[in-house]
């Protein structure tokens, strides 16, 4: 009975956080679009979760298409096909690993330090002292965020592909040997524009998941320095892997 | 001005505002005294509408803050000013734009114009020429009085004080009790100030409210309050550690507590 009864206490309690977090991400998208629009406010988180991320994104993406140029080429060869190359590294970085790298890498990056960042307003009263001067501080500090997590990321994930598939290029065509034609020609006409619609839509869910629960673990977090450094790893692992569950629903949807 | 029906707020076990009544009048210094978490604090919260009590009111202007809708919340909030007990100022913005952040929310008003509000307000509390620090760089005493210039930036009606002058030198005590006063006197500014230190009390109230783990037991001018009957009070005021306020918070026996594990 015992058991029972704290089974349901626990299930109440994650329902209980559910719905908060819902309606937290709710307020917080309705917040964007009421006026006062604060631009700068936009412009800094981009410039925070976007523009910061470039370097990272870059190398991740760099090595990523280089080490499918590498292993492409090893498989391929054996069937005789490597003119194949270029379609295998475009497909299989723009379909999943440009989406999902790209988001692991900006989580391991912006999502911790947006969950510390309001963890650590939210204990030295930053958000009633918002409060106190008539400013709803979910408009004026997660609504940006959240903005920016969605124009980010879809654009930090198109340049992911980019790199990436000139990182495949540059070990299969100039290293390994592929003729360059075939690695584009191939590539051009398999990749179909519902692969690149697939790849946005994914990155647009991603920022969203990105900018929402790193957001919500800092606002909700225990107001100690214990809660707010446990909340930045909770919610490191928890964007992690809620990026490849919805990865997996997405992909299964679409195809 | 501001009145306090049945307030009551519990946090599990704790009761940190049992049933309290108290009002506060437009334009005089109201005290409110009381140990460490006695729930000053919490009262303060309540009163401003940051949180919402268990059950009671708080009239403030004409409005039960427990029960509006956020908009006229919002309109009444720009007329109050908040000190927090940990100043809360913003990490990410300078001294200066700390200060004028109310007046970028919600006013039109020029650069020249903040620049000259600012640098008056940062004057008053002495701070002027630390525009350009961050709260990081300040220290303790110095980010309180920042908090007290982004306070009154906005030239509130109602300042509510969270320990205002704990922490600060005896100097900048002297400082911030007068400045309250003048506030009060010279722009006729309800002032309502949390505290535990009571000389620095003594010198500013016009009313006093003593908490005592949730209750008022005492309220009146200072005459009144020290003047009391009351053993807490005078116990309280006088800060003697024997008296009918226990030091610890558990009712169980010391020793009992030591030997039987
Ligand atoms: N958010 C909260 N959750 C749980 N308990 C709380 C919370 N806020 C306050 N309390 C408890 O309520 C009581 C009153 O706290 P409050 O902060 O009002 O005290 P205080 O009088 O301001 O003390 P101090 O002078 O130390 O600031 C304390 O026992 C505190 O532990
Ligand atoms: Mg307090």
């Amino acid at each position: 009975m015992d058991m029972a009864a704290s089974l349901g206490q626990v299930t109440i309690r994650r329902i209980q956080i559910l719905g908060r977090s819902g309606i937290f991400l709710f307020v917080s998208f309705i917040q964007v679009f009421t006026p006062p629009v604060r631009v700068h406010r936009l412009i800094k988180e981009i410039e925070f979760i976007g523009s910061k991320s470039f370097l990272i994104v870059f190398v991740t993406a760099l090595f990523t298409g280089m080490v499918l140029g590498l292993q492409g080429h090893h498989t391929l060869t054996q069937f005789g096909a490597e003119a194949l190359l270029g379609s295998a590294v475009a497909l299989s970085i723009i379909r999943e690993l440009g989406p999902v790298l790209c988001a692991l890498m900006v989580t391991g990056r912006a999502g911790s330090a947006i969950t510390a960042e309001i963890g650590i307003m939210k204990i030295t009263d930053q958000f009633p002292a918002l409060e106190m001067m008539a400013i709803d501080p979910l408009k004026y500090v997660i609504s940006p965020k959240i903005l920016a997590g969605i124009i980010s990321l879809p654009l930090l994930t198109a340049f992911f592909d980019l790199v990436g598939i000139s990182g495949g290029f540059l070990v299969g065509v100039k290293l390994l040997g592929v003729n360059e034609g075939a690695y584009f020609g191939k590539m051009i006409s398999a990749v179909t524009f519902s692969d690149i619609y697939g790849g946005i839509l994914k990155s647009l869910s991603f920022g969203v998941l990105i900018a929402w629960i790193s957001c919500f673990m800092g606002f909700f977090a225990q107001p100690t320095t214990e809660g707010v450094s446990k909340a930045t790893t909770q919610s490191v692992v928890l964007t992690s892997l809620s990026i490849l569950v919805v990865d997996y629903i997405l992909t299964s949807l679409l195809l | 001005m501001i009145k306090v029906e049945n307030l009551v707020k519990t946090y599990g076990s704790i009761v940190a505002s049992n049933n309290l009544n108290c009002h506060f009048e437009k334009g005089k210094i109201t005290v409110i005294l009381g140990g460490s978490g006695s729930g000053k604090s919490t009262l303060l919260r309540q009163i401003t509408g940051l949180e919402k009590p268990d059950s009671g009111a708080v009239h403030f202007d004409g409005l039960d803050l427990t029960c509006t809708d956020k908009k006229s919340l919002y309109e009444k909030r720009k007329k109050m000013g908040m000190l927090f007990q940990g100043s809360a100022l913003f990490n990410y913005l300078n001294i200066f734009e700390n200060i004028a952040f109310p007046l970028r929310e919600h006013t039109r008003i020029a650069d020249n114009v903040i620049k000259t509000i600012v640098t008056m307000k940062l004057e008053m509390v002495g701070l002027r020429g630390t525009e350009h620090l961050m709260p990081s760089q300040l220290s303790g005493g110095m980010t309180k009085r920042v908090g007290l210039a982004r306070a009154i930036v906005m030239d509130p009606k109602v300042i509510f004080y969270d320990e205002p002058t704990s922490g600060l030198d005896p100097i900048s005590t002297g400082v911030i009790d007068k400045l309250i006063r003048d506030l009060n006197r010279k722009l006729n500014i309800t002032s309502i100030v949390v505290s535990h230190d009571i000389e620095s009390c003594f010198r500013i109230a016009d009313k006093v409210i003593i908490l005592f783990y949730g209750d008022i037991i005492a309220e009146g001018t200072v005459e009144e309050i020290k003047t009391s009957e009351d053993l807490k009070v005078q116990q309280f005021i006088k800060g003697e550690p024997e008296g009918p306020i226990p030091f610890t918070r558990t009712d169980k026996n010391y020793v009992e507590d030591l030997l039987l594990e």
